[in-house]
């Protein structure tokens, strides 16, 4: 019970914060088509600002300027780079963020080295939120969880509830007549790559220190924020928001396992022993295969329902 | 007799002449450059232009844009190196020149078992199952020591085997005119592929998937047997690199892997058939010379990637085509000035940009060598403000008249452009 109970909340958590990253991804990828290489980059680049913020003048500025800056730079990409590219169609814009994201990486070794950084929790925020049958649940999971579902709430309002939210749902499927009616499209892009990205920095200001600010964070959590927005269903912001929360969850469970197939079968009397065939798949240990699991998932997915959970079209 | 379709005029003209300088320049070029490096980077070449060819007829024929081509040569790199332990200890009677061929079935296996998942979407969902099966064996090659050999890889020695007419491909050069041998096949039969009924419906699929659909064809089997074929040259070209290195380690099938083979298709050419064979000697010349040369190389790799993908998605092929049709029509002459002037302004903004570069590299990676560093025969002071001012002021000075000098190109080049079409409604009413 203790052991399902944390391991929900930290798998919880978890998937909040991939939920940050894939919501901007999915609204870019719905309405521009493109899907962004990148994005994962510009977490990252959130995480290496609120360090570098933090030094500074400490961690709560750095939690609303960071993401400002991420998503300033977001929106002077598309301008000058994604929107160049446009023309010559689907295949260059992707390469255009693939290239970006080889950029982006390099610099941050550039500037901050290539071994991890010292951004660590705010001393407020450090420490444990509440006890739950003598384990610890960490204060600044549950903050990590609020920012998320502030978000959350904050994007379905946006959306849903203001003028720009409706030119914006208005674009993502009938471009042309918002155009016609006399909104600038090119503009409504940018702001909503723009505002993908600094939800992305966000992201990294939050995740950054929960887990650890090095160069190969993008991408680690980079592939596996593209499985969420697939499986989800390409373009589906609830299917994102469903599929980031069960990867979150199934992979943290995943990881606490120390079951195998071969303990199965000792239990139902079979006998297994390195002898048998394909004895190394057998003997996989489940949290052996956590890191895999999002993959299969996909595979699974792409198989049996390809236009994913929550999805309305197919690709 | 009618043509039933277009075909390329000088291609047709000169193609035995071509296809026998490619044979030529194979044959020669270990005589010219004699050196071990040389020799070495010969045979990667080699290797690199089957493995690109491959990509591309994914990438430019097919107009799918996989993420996980790694997979495959990958794949085929550690069938090939494990036949080759069998053939080591005597179990198998197979020469060591056809492993290369194990390879290439072994992942034409795979392919077949895992290419149905990936072929059934085009566009970005495919881009996308592609970067997630690519993880997923990457994950896998971690997971399963015994086969992929865990962190040290798997190791062979390629003197094993019969030894027909004294070859035993212990020497370099052996070893060579195998994979010399191999390409040019290969490259011939990825060609001898782009004009048969499967390469040109796949060509098809690529530009109008719905109206093949209507004509009768199911878009996904074309794809599908096009994934089949690309497979099959990606892992010859990864048992010849299996037997090139002796050593496989799970980084062959990493993401890595399948970027670079991306990028340097690109940036050869996806439009064109022999891009990729620019794309992979460039691919060579990067992870060999340019990674000795400066510890930044990745970054100015992705930036000239970024700059050509903006300015010419063609790669360096569209821009060789682009200059052929020009001097066919005789008006190179008019150009080459600007094209001096563009070298040159060129070559001075990127060096001002790159002392700078240098000087940001050498301040985080040596600095306790000091802030005195050389590049390129100066003595810079990375901490020094006479460096970075003039650093800049180069920079400066070349972007401006490099910008200068471009206008005037592109309102050069659009003129020549009018008079060549003009030339050719000219010849039409001859």
């Amino acid at each position: 019970m203790e052991f399902f109970i944390i391991s929900l909340l930290n798998g919880l958590s978890y998937g909040l914060l991939l939920f940050m990253l894939s919501s901007g991804l999915t609204l870019i990828f719905s309405m521009m088509g493109v899907l962004n290489f990148a994005h994962a980059s510009f977490y990252m680049l959130g995480a290496y600002f609120a360090f570098a913020i933090t030094e500074v003048v400490g961690f709560w500025p750095a939690l609303f300027v960071a993401p400002i800056i991420v998503g300033l730079l977001g929106a002077a990409f598309e301008k000058y780079g994604l929107r160049r590219v446009h023309k010559f169609g689907h295949v260059p814009e992707l390469l255009i963020t693939f290239g970006l994201s080889f950029i982006i990486l390099e610099l941050v070794q550039l500037v901050w080295g290539t071994s991890s950084v010292d951004y660590r929790v705010p001393a407020a925020l450090d420490g444990p939120l509440f006890t739950l049958f003598g384990t610890q649940f960490p204060m600044y999971r549950g903050f990590m969880m609020l920012v998320a579902l502030v978000m959350l709430l904050a994007i379905w309002l946006l959306l849903t509830r203001t003028r720009i939210g409706l030119v914006i749902q208005a674009a993502l499927t009938h471009p042309a007549t918002v155009e016609a009616l006399g909104h600038n499209v090119p503009r409504v892009f940018m702001l909503v790559f723009g505002g993908g990205c600094a939800l992305a920095g966000l992201a990294g200001v939050i995740g950054g220190n929960a887990f650890v600010t090095e160069p190969g964070m993008a991408g680690t959590v980079g592939s596996i924020i593209f499985v969420v927005v697939v499986v989800g269903g390409m373009g589906s912001l609830s299917g994102a928001f469903l599929a980031s929360v069960l990867i979150g969850v199934i992979q943290t469970f995943a990881v606490g396992v120390d079951a195998s197939i071969l303990g199965g079968a000792r239990m139902l009397g079979l006998q297994i022993t390195p002898q048998t065939f394909g004895y190394a798949l057998w003997s996989l240990k489940v949290s052996q295969v956590a890191p895999i699991l999002p993959y299969l998932f996909l595979v699974l997915i792409l198989i049996f329902r390809p236009k994913g959970l929550l999805g309305a079209r197919e690709g | 007799m009618s043509k039933t379709h277009y075909e390329f005029k000088p291609f047709n003209l000169g193609r035995t002449v071509i296809w026998s300088l490619f044979a030529i320049v194979l044959l020669v070029m270990p005589l010219i450059f004699t050196g071990g490096l040389a020799q070495t980077m010969l045979s990667q070449m080699g290797i690199a232009i089957i493995v690109c060819l491959s990509y591309n007829i994914l990438l430019g024929q097919g107009g799918m844009l996989s993420f996980g081509h790694a997979v495959y040569s990958g794949l085929g790199s550690f069938l090939a190196i494990h036949t080759l332990n069998m053939v080591s200890k005597g179990n198998l009677p197979i020469p060591v020149s056809l492993i290369p061929i194990v390879g290439g079935f072994s992942a034409v296996l795979v392919a077949v078992a895992l290419g149905w998942v990936t072929t059934k979407k085009s566009g970005t969902p495919f881009a996308m199952i592609t970067l997630g099966i690519g993880e997923l064996v990457w994950a896998m090659s971690l997971m399963f020591p015994g086969f992929f050999g865990g962190e040290g890889g798997v190791s062979g020695n390629r003197v094993a085997g019969a030894k027909t007419l004294g070859i035993t491909f212990g020497p370099q050069i052996q070893l060579y005119y195998l994979i010399a041998i191999y390409t040019f096949v290969c490259t011939a039969l990825m060609f001898a592929f782009t004009r048969t009924p499967l390469g040109r419906m796949l060509n098809a699929v690529r530009d109008n998937p719905e109206r093949v659909e209507f004509v009768g064809y199911d878009t996904q089997k074309v794809r599908y047997f096009a994934f089949i074929v690309a497979a099959f040259f990606a892992g010859i070209s990864g048992g010849l690199a299996a037997l090139n290195f002796e050593i496989v380690t799970s980084e062959v099938v990493s993401g890595y892997r399948s970027g670079a083979y991306l990028l340097f298709t690109f940036l050869g050419g996806a439009t064109f058939f022999f891009g990729p064979i620019i794309g992979a000697v460039l691919m060579v010349l990067a992870f060999v010379l340019l990674s000795e040369f400066t510890k930044a190389w990745l970054l100015y790799l992705g930036l000239v990637f970024t700059i050509m993908v903006a300015f010419a998605p063609g790669g360096v092929a569209s821009l060789i085509m682009m200059n052929l049709r020009v001097a066919s029509f005789g008006y190179l002459r008019k150009l080459w000035v600007s094209y001096l002037a563009l070298a040159i302004t060129g070559l001075v903004a990127l060096l001002g940009a790159s002392v700078m570069i240098e000087m940001v590299y050498h301040l985080q990676l040596n600095v306790a060598l000091g802030s005195e560093m050389k590049f390129l025969g100066m003595t810079l002071d990375s901490k020094g403000v006479n460096s970075w001012f003039g650093a800049l002021f180069v920079m400066l000075t070349g972007l401006g008249l490099f910008e200068v000098c471009r206008r005037q190109f592109v309102i050069e080049w659009g003129n020549i452009q009018i008079d060549i079409e003009r030339e050719i409604k000219r010849r039409e009413t001859l």
